[in-house]
Parts: C-alpha cells; sequence; structure tokens
C-alpha cells in the first residue's frame, strides 16, 4: 500500500505548485475581509436608519462575516479546482497510476486542501471580525462576550467546509466546469432566493450553506430574523452531514468509474 | 523464448470490456516478457489504449485479471518502482512546471527528489525544467512523460503510442532508448498502429483487432509468415533469362520495368544460375512484401472504421481465412 504520509506530501507538493491555489484563497480572504469592513463601516454610520427590530436584535459579529456571501465563492473554487484540474488536464490517470489506492489518493488530497482551506478559514474569520469590530464604533462586540468566540472559530470553519463539500462535489461530477456551473449558481442565487421565499425556506434551511452559518450567529434571530430550529452547532452538524455525504459520493464515484 | 525471470511478466488473461453493448476488449490472454521489446499492435481502435489502461488499473475490467510482477496492480506497494508508462503526453498539470510535475509523482511513491533531475537529464529536458508544462510541444511533452515512466527506475515500462507527433529525430531516440531499457533485461510493451514502426523496435509481437487477440509471435517468425519473398531480376538478355529459369523450373512472375520476380529461391543460387549461362544481370536482389500489407489483410476483418461504410456485423462475425492461419502459426 502506499505509504500516507507520502501520498500527503506529494498533494501538498501539487498544491502549491499550481498558482490557482494563491489565487482562489487570497480571494476568499480578501474579499471577505474587505466586504466585512465596509459593511461595517456602512452599518456604524447609518445604524440610527435600521428599525427598531432590527436595531434590538442587531448582531455586530454576525454584520462583520457579511463578506462570507462573496468570499465563499472563492472557496468553492479552490475546492473545484483542487480536484477538478485532475480531470481536465488529464493528470488523473498519471496520479492514479502513481497511487492506484483510490481512497487513500482521494483522502490524501482532501486532507492537505481542506486543511489548508480551514487555515485560510480561519484567519480570514478572525480577520474580518477585527477589522470590522474596529469599524463598527460604539456598536462593538468583544470576542469576550457570549457566544463570540464559538461564532469566529465556527466562520473559519464554515469556509473549510465550504471548501470540502465542493472537493467531494467535484470528485463526484469529475468536472471543474459543471461542478463550478452547478455550485456558484446555487449558492449565490438559488440558496439566497429560496431562503427568502415562504415555504421553500423551511428547505433551504438544510442547505449546506443555510445550516452552516448559524453557526456564526450570536444573536439566533439576528437582524429580525427568524430563528432556526437548530442551534449553531447543530447548523454547522447539519453542514458537515452535507460534507460526508459529497465526500462519500465522490468517493465511491472515484472507485468505481474509470480514470 | 527467453525467459529470464518469471517476476517481471505481465500476465493477462481472459480480459474483457465492455461499454455497454460494445465490447472493446474481448477474451484477451497474453504474456508481456522481459528483455525483449513487445510490440502491441492492432488498428485504431482495437483495444489497445484499454487494454493498457486496465493494465494500469486505471479501467475496471468486465473480467478477467491483470497480473504484474504477479500482483495486482492494486497491491503494489509504490507501483512506479515496478512499472512506468507513458500512456498521454498530455497527461500533466500544465500550469505546473515540469520539474514539479515529476516531483509530485516521485515523492507520492518515496523516490528521491534527485531522481527527477536525473530522468530530466536523460530525456534532454533540463533546460526548460522550471517552465510550465503546457507551453510545451507535442514532443516535449512526450519526453516529459517518458521522464515520469522513468522516474522509479522500474523493471516494466509501457509506452503507448510513443512515436505519435514526434519529429525523425525525437522517433530514432524513442526507438534507441526503448531498445537500449530492453537491452537491459527490463520488460517493455509499446503499443502501436504502425507495422513499420513495429518491426524497427519490437523483437515480439501481440496483434489484436476488435479486442481479440490475432497473432502473438516472435517478429521474425511474424515476418517470415507473413511476407512473401522473392528474387528481383533484371538483364538486358531478359528473354534468355526467363527460358534459362523456366527450365531449371522456377516460377517467373514479370514486373513492371523489365523486371523479372523469381520466388521460392535464394539470391545465390539465381546468381549462379545467370553466371552459367553467361547472363549479365543489372540486378539481383530478395525482396520481401511490405507487412504493413500482411498486417493490413490479418486485421482487415478486424478494422472498426473503415474509409468506407461496411457492414459491421459481418465483420466482427466473420472473420476473414487470414485470420485463422495466421493465429495457428503464432
Amino acid at each position: 500500500m502506499a505509504v500516507a504520509s507520502a501520498v500527503l506530501q506529494s498533494e501538498w507538493t501539487k498544491i502549491r505548485t499550481v498558482s490557482s491555489t494563491v489565487w482562489t484563497l487570497a480571494s476568499a480572504l480578501f474579499v471577505t475581509v474587505a466586504m466585512g469592513a465596509a459593511l461595517c463601516a456602512l452599518t456604524n454610520a447609518t445604524f440610527d436608519d435600521m428599525r427598531e427590530a432590527e436595531r434590538l436584535t442587531f448582531d455586530p459579529t454576525l454584520i462583520s462575516f457579511s463578506g462570507m456571501i462573496l468570499g465563499q465563492l472563492a472557496m468553492v473554487v479552490f475546492g473545484v479546482l483542487v480536484v477538478g484540474t485532475e480531470y481536465s488536464s488529464g493528470m488523473i490517470r498519471t496520479s492514479l497510476a502513481a497511487v492506484p489506492q483510490r481512497a487513500t489518493f482521494l483522502f490524501s488530497k482532501i486532507a492537505v486542501a481542506g486543511g489548508l482551506a480551514l487555515l485560510v478559514g480561519l484567519a480570514t474569520s478572525f480577520l474580518a471580525f477585527f477589522l470590522g469590530q474596529a469599524l463598527l464604533g460604539g456598536h462593538r462586540t468583544s470576542i469576550g462576550d457570549d457566544g463570540v468566540l464559538r461564532a469566529v472559530v465556527g466562520g473559519g470553519l464554515y469556509m473549510g467546509l465550504m471548501a470540502v463539500f465542493s472537493m467531494g462535489v467535484a470528485a463526484m461530477l469529475r468536472s471543474s466546469m459543471l461542478s463550478l456551473g452547478i455550485l456558484v449558481p446555487f449558492f449565490f442565487l438559488v440558496s439566497q432566493i429560496l431562503s427568502a421565499v415562504p415555504k421553500a425556506k423551511e428547505v433551504a434551511l438544510y442547505f449546506p450553506d443555510q445550516a452552516g452559518s448559524k453557526v456564526m450567529r450570536v444573536v439566533p434571530d439576528a437582524m429580525n430574523s427568524e430563528e432556526a430550529p437548530y442551534g449553531p452547532w447543530g447548523g454547522l452538524g447539519i453542514m458537515v452531514l452535507w460534507v460526508a455525504a459529497s465526500l462519500v459520493g465522490g468517493y465511491l464515484v472515484m472507485k468505481k468509474r474509470d480514470a | 523464448m527467453r525467459t529470464l525471470s518469471l517476476g517481471r511478466m505481465i500476465e493477462i488473461e481472459d480480459l474483457t470490456k465492455r461499454y455497454g453493448t460494445k465490447t472493446a476488449v474481448d477474451h484477451l490472454s497474453f504474456q508481456v516478457r522481459p528483455g525483449v521489446v513487445t510490440g502491441f499492435l492492432g488498428p485504431n481502435g482495437a483495444g489497445k489504449s484499454t487494454t493498457m489502461r486496465m493494465m494500469l488499473d486505471l479501467d475496471n475490467p468486465t473480467s478477467g485479471t491483470v497480473r504484474i510482477d504477479g500482483r495486482h496492480y492494486r497491491d503494489l506497494a509504490e507501483p512506479l518502482k515496478y512499472i512506468g508508462a507513458l500512456l498521454d503526453a498530455k497527461a500533466m498539470h500544465g500550469g505546473r512546471s515540469a520539474y514539479n510535475n515529476l516531483l509530485c509523482l516521485a515523492q507520492s511513491n518515496r523516490i528521491p527528489a534527485s531522481r527527477v533531475g536525473e530522468v530530466l537529464d536523460l530525456v534532454g529536458l533540463t533546460a526548460v525544467a522550471k517552465k510550465k508544462s503546457k507551453g510545451f510541444s507535442l514532443g516535449m511533452g512526450q519526453r516529459l512523460g517518458i521522464a515520469s515512466a522513468l522516474l522509479g527506475d522500474p523493471e516494466i515500462l509501457m509506452f503507448d503510442e510513443p512515436v505519435n507527433g514526434l519529429d525523425p529525430e525525437g522517433i530514432h531516440w524513442i526507438r534507441n532508448l526503448m531498445k537500449a531499457l530492453a537491452a537491459e533485461g527490463r520488460t517493455i510493451f509499446v503499443s502501436s498502429h504502425l507495422m513499420s514502426e513495429m518491426a524497427l523496435t519490437a523483437d515480439h509481437l501481440i496483434v489484436i483487432g476488435q479486442g481479440k487477440l490475432l497473432a502473438d509471435t516472435s517478429m521474425a517468425d511474424f515476418i517470415q509468415q507473413n511476407s512473401r519473398s522473392y528474387v528481383r531480376m533484371r538483364s538486358p538478355q531478359q528473354e534468355r533469362l526467363r527460358d534459362v529459369l523456366h527450365a531449371n523450373g522456377f516460377v517467373v512472375v514479370e514486373a513492371g520495368g523489365g523486371a523479372l520476380e523469381v520466388d521460392g529461391a535464394t539470391t545465390e543460387k539465381l546468381g549462379e544460375l545467370a553466371a552459367e549461362s553467361g547472363l549479365v544481370l543489372h540486378e539481383l536482389s530478395a525482396q520481401r512484401a511490405s507487412l504493413e500489407e500482411a498486417f493490413m489483410q490479418m486485421t482487415a476483418a478486424a478494422v472498426e472504421y473503415h474509409a468506407q461504410g461496411t457492414d459491421v456485423h459481418s465483420g466482427a462475425a466473420a472473420p476473414g481465412p487470414r485470420w485463422g492461419t495466421t493465429s495457428e502459426g503464432a
């Protein structure tokens, strides 16, 4: 059997030697932090214009993560490309000839790429939080307050899980284009729209992004929204189930299909 | 047959691959032995690449087994140390440098990084080692693929159509490389759809058509059985030469340009005969019908994509008579 540490090292070399790694992860961090900062500054300036219900349920932690709605897409692109380029470049045949144990190959790749995405996600989350709070003026919260640290760490986990979910989907679809064509509109449009439509939003609550993002709320009904029927960790748990399902699916496809 | 070591053989047994109702590889059994270049010949679409992908465990066989070194590919601990393959010159990440493409492969099989430089040197890519491989020409891509095959210094090497797209210098280089590797006792398995190419490199020949084994024979035997050999003669005294040959019981065929073709005779015998009769000869040469022709005849019944529309069913169900005779001779 292939030695797992050798395969991990090999996958790390693969990740660090392509430029897409740097630009996708840098975009995820920059977009999330910059957009979050801008919204925090804007909120601070217009706080008194908000309706009372919104003011009462204001969640300064959550508002500093506003940029994730865009930043998460860069994480999706990172996750998709890590797996998808193996197929689009034809490298998959060379890779599997070198490591024919497909579980070892796939999960080493996902462990390395997922670990990196998690680190970048955590850095993004902490940066977005501290910069956002600095710009919120008197409306800021502190990392020591109840549930805040959980929300900030949760934000990092959310980013990492988003990337890993995308890796599983790309392993199932075996194509970067197809995966991006489905995931990006889904997370950017479909999920957002359905979560605002009556009835549909009951279902949308269980989508991976909707469920997972609840971990970033300190105020459960933040901005006068409806409270989810599960807690913050429950939401992240639902997302973890989605991630597990995509990984199992990706593995089964890789195991069964011809390379 | 030179069977130096049983350990480095590839054994294919009853291998079959179906895609829906289409059978790409049809109960194929053969062995690839060490120390020689084994040519894997067949027309386009005969199932060569599918067979090679199954040998590397990339495609799952519908039935049958492939054993490398007596084991299934998936059970090889670090397979690049046993078997190196060039399947597709473009099977690398174009955004990565040649060096890094090879480095990640080396690391996965615990091959020292210093070996990457060695194989790049061996294939002549040292100067472009840091360049992204997407800028490579087909020939350079082919060399990079060969470098990856040689990375683990394996005893078995497989090349799928290695000369495709190469310039004459590159073709010459690959031929010599394969011969040199075989001379070191390695097992070399190389596919081609060109008989002429095989005739120059292969010692042993496996011919398939429509996924079926058509011949498994040494190159010398294949040439012996499949090419008509004759002696070509030209003389200013053509009429007299013909009479002399007839008188001695030779069958003479008149060819173009005033030449005569004599079957079943040696140049020595015919030269002596001409001298005894005091005849002037302008040409006396041993000839062979082209192997390409023999190969085309052999696979005619099994060629999938004819230039003109043909009845696929009759082609598949009723192989031509040549098929039977050749396989028996193998």
